[in-house]
């Protein structure tokens, strides 16, 4: 299954390009898939949501990402081909398989794994080296300290000091913030880079009580922004963490921390910047999710670029969204390490006005990692080797989470849950991380703690009545198919383990979920009683042990494990869609 | 003064209009603040419920509630206000505040409510006799799941 020596050659130029490789011809280079050539006056590096993956990894893309109205057939709501034609990406090519689902078994061992910090470190230098280092910059969008055992262990520290050394200049965050509070402001300390966040504040409660304050009159938890003087040109950076924080993930860690999408606020602040400052290009380093900040864009003039993340999506090119003050270029780069967006921006005293924009996958077969990262990475993982090593069980199929509905993963963890807490229905949560295992590899507890390394992984068994139940569904779609994008919270549907239903997206809050059946097509009635588990409870520390030991335990108990029933519901009201896979 | 001082000094007020949001207002509201439905509580409270959407008027309020027992709402408007009132027409009794304005004095109020449920929020602003209004949808959700 090895790859044809055409498929090489395009990979090897690929790889040359990004001065992986030595260059023996510049021109190849130059005709390479992906265009690295200098353009314009500053050139803005953006990696996002790598959620703590220091070595290389799979990740299979989505084959189902709904778009509904406004957003349908639209970027980043395609999928398979439909996603492929949108860009004009030839079928059965590596960035095919970047970019899709489609033939991933296979293509997963042809093209090997993706990302790594050693191998991005690479890149990253020598995408700065021929650009000239004091005109580049390196902005990270957040999801970095979380999502792996070490980082979990470290609390985040490890990736603080592989940010360091990959040179993150500038960051924003989310699930950072599911750190203790001391824990949060201890890292941004130890970080090199500027963390900027225009929409967290102090409460005011926090305030009178002498809380950490970075700007007291406005309440700025930080700095909203920063100036980076690149090459004799200003460029403006301004923060937008994740505006559904306290809500998606525990308050409880970071009780004096009030955040939202503050739209308003952000229109100010450009305005303000662009007085006192009067920088060449003013962007938005985003964590609010690419539907959030499409509508972000068109509420909100003089934003250039808003480089987007949260929603995972590996967008191959920026969509251009008009607004009252010209028009706003919103991108979003994907997830796990798996690609560095690279944008060119040619300025003038007008401004913005031009750009080349690419969406570089990361295939770390073909980067020479960078050898002080990949000491740092050996020397942090180190003490935790032996965990994370341990083999649990071979997947009989490939393994993956990222979807709208029940990944493979997430059913294994739903079959955990039921199986070890003896429970007759499971849920757990629809986040957008958590790598890949191929079918055939063994899955190690570091796999597992990919999908599950978080601050409350605590678990839960107990009695829920089916009313209970099925308000939970309802809320979770109203989260993932609300008609406006600022009511959605950019993560997908809760997985369920035993429990089989209907759902209609274009429904209202209330009405989207019918038809709901236990495995053997029982149906749950809204007055009787089920014991249900689960994790991740945001509300209070859930009572169980840690979901990575409740799944570990499940799998340790087997040599293989099949996923026999995918709980993937039954979607009704939609005839055909671009974001779901035929 | 710097801001720790001055939300010390009003800190006062605001509890105050945190706690005693039925008490805080004379009898004349009490039947709005009784009123189940907003158009009675706004007919109550202004004789009429007749108000056209404005510019003006600024909500500014969380899309999606950080916690549905105080969520902030912060009401301003460019008018001349005579009073300026809050509804939220899913909550048992929607007249949520009501503040009235002497002659001169800015338009801005800003309070925090209980919300039970998701609910559409009206600010309303008298100003001329006549009801000036801007509108918001407000999530009340049980978190989670995210992202």
């Amino acid at each position: 299954m090895s790859m044809d020596r055409r498929e090489f050659g395009r990979l090897m130029a690929l790889a040359a390009a990004g001065g992986a490789l030595p260059v023996g011809n510049a021109a190849a280079a130059q005709k390479a898939l992906f265009d690295t050539a200098p353009f314009g006056q500053v050139r803005l590096m953006h990696i996002t949501d790598c959620h703590a993956q220091l070595n290389p990894i799979y990740f299979r893309e989505p084959n189902v990402n709904l778009g509904l109205h406004g957003a349908y057939g639209r970027a980043p709501h395609l999928v398979g081909n439909a996603l492929l034609d949108a860009f004009g990406i030839a079928p059965g090519t590596p960035e095919a398989h970047a970019f899709t689902y489609l033939g991933f078994d296979e293509a997963a061992r042809r093209y090997g794994r993706v990302g790594g910090f050693a191998h991005l470190k690479t890149l990253v230098n020598s995408l700065r080296g021929t650009y000239g280092e004091d005109k580049t910059l390196l902005m990270d969008g957040g999801d970095t300290w979380q999502g792996s055992g070490t980082s979990l262990w470290t609390r985040g520290m490890d990736m603080v000091r592989a940010c360091n050394d990959l040179g993150v200049d500038v960051m924003t965050g989310h699930w950072e913030f599911t750190y203790k509070d001391e824990e949060v402001l201890a890292n941004i300390e130890a970080f090199n880079g500027d963390f900027v966040a225009q929409n967290v504040k102090v409460t005011d409660d926090a305030i009178f009580d002498d809380a950490p304050v970075y700007d007291e009159d406005t309440g700025h938890a930080f700095q909203p922004y920063v100036i980076k003087e690149m090459g004799g040109y200003r460029v403006a950076v301004i923060g937008q963490a994740f505006p559904y924080t306290p809500i998606a993930n525990p308050s409880r860690f970071i009780p004096d921390w009030t955040f939202g999408i503050r739209d308003d606020d952000m229109q100010e602040l450009v305005d303000q910047v662009r007085a006192e400052h009067k920088p060449h290009a003013v962007v938005v380093l985003s964590h609010n999710g690419m539907d959030v900040d499409m509508k972000m864009a068109s509420r909100v003039s003089g934003i250039d670029v808003i480089f987007g993340g949260h929603t995972h999506d590996a967008v191959p090119a920026p969509l251009e969204v008009s607004n009252a003050g010209g028009k706003t270029l919103v991108t979003n780069a994907g997830s796990n390490g798996k690609y560095l967006a690279v944008m060119d921006l040619e300025l003038s005293e007008k401004g913005v006005v031009g750009y080349k924009h690419r969406l570089i996958p990361v295939f770390s077969n073909l980067i020479e990692p960078d050898a002080q990262m990949t000491a740092l990475i050996t020397n942090e993982r180190a003490p935790y080797l032996g965990k994370l090593r341990e083999e649990l069980a071979v997947a009989d199929e490939t393994l993956y989470r990222r979807g709208n509905f029940n990944g493979t993963f997430d059913q294994v963890i739903c079959d955990g849950l039921r199986e070890v807490l003896n429970a007759q229905i499971s849920l757990s949560p629809g986040f957008r991380w958590g790598t890949s295992v191929l079918a055939g590899d063994t899955i190690t507890m570091e796999n597992v703690l990919d999908q599950t390394a978080i601050t409350y992984g605590e678990t839960y068994a107990r009695d829920m009545s089916g009313e209970e139940l099925k308000l939970i569904l309802e809320d979770v779609a109203d989260n993932l198919f609300n008609e406006d994008p600022y009511y959605q919270q950019g993560g997908d549907m809760v997985r369920v383990g035993g429990l089989d239903y209907t759902i209609n997206p274009l429904a209202s809050m209330g009405s989207r979920i019918t038809e709901m059946r236990l495995d053997d097509g029982t149906l749950i009635e809204a007055g009787k009683s089920y014991k249900v588990a689960g994790w991740a409870t945001v509300g209070s520390q859930a009572p169980g042990p840690d979901i990575s030991e409740v799944t570990a335990e499940y799998l340790r108990a087997q040599d293989t494990v099949r996923v026999n029933k995918l709980n993937t519901p039954k979607i009704v009201g939609i005839q055909s869609n671009p974001g779901l896979s035929a | 003064m710097d801001r720790r001082s001055v939300l010390r000094a009003i800190s006062g007020a605001v509890v105050a209009a945190i706690a005693l949001p039925r008490m805080a207002w004379a009898s004349w509201s009490e039947s709005a603040m009784k009123a189940n439905e907003s158009t009675a509580a706004m007919n109550e409270l202004f004789g009429t419920a007749e108000n056209v959407a404005s510019a003006e008027v600024k909500l500014k309020a969380p899309e999606i509630a950080e916690n549905g027992a105080v969520v902030p709402l912060e009401v301003s408007t460019s008018l001349p206000a005579e009073q300026i009132a809050i509804f939220i027409d899913k909550n048992p009794s929607p007249l949520a505040m009501t503040a009235t304005f002497g002659a001169g004095a800015a338009g801005l109020v800003k309070t925090r409510v209980r919300m039970g449920e998701t609910s559409n929020v009206v600010a309303v602003v008298k100003s001329g006799g006549k009801l000036y209004s801007a509108s918001q949808e407000v999530k009340v959700t049980i978190g989670g799941c995210g992202g």
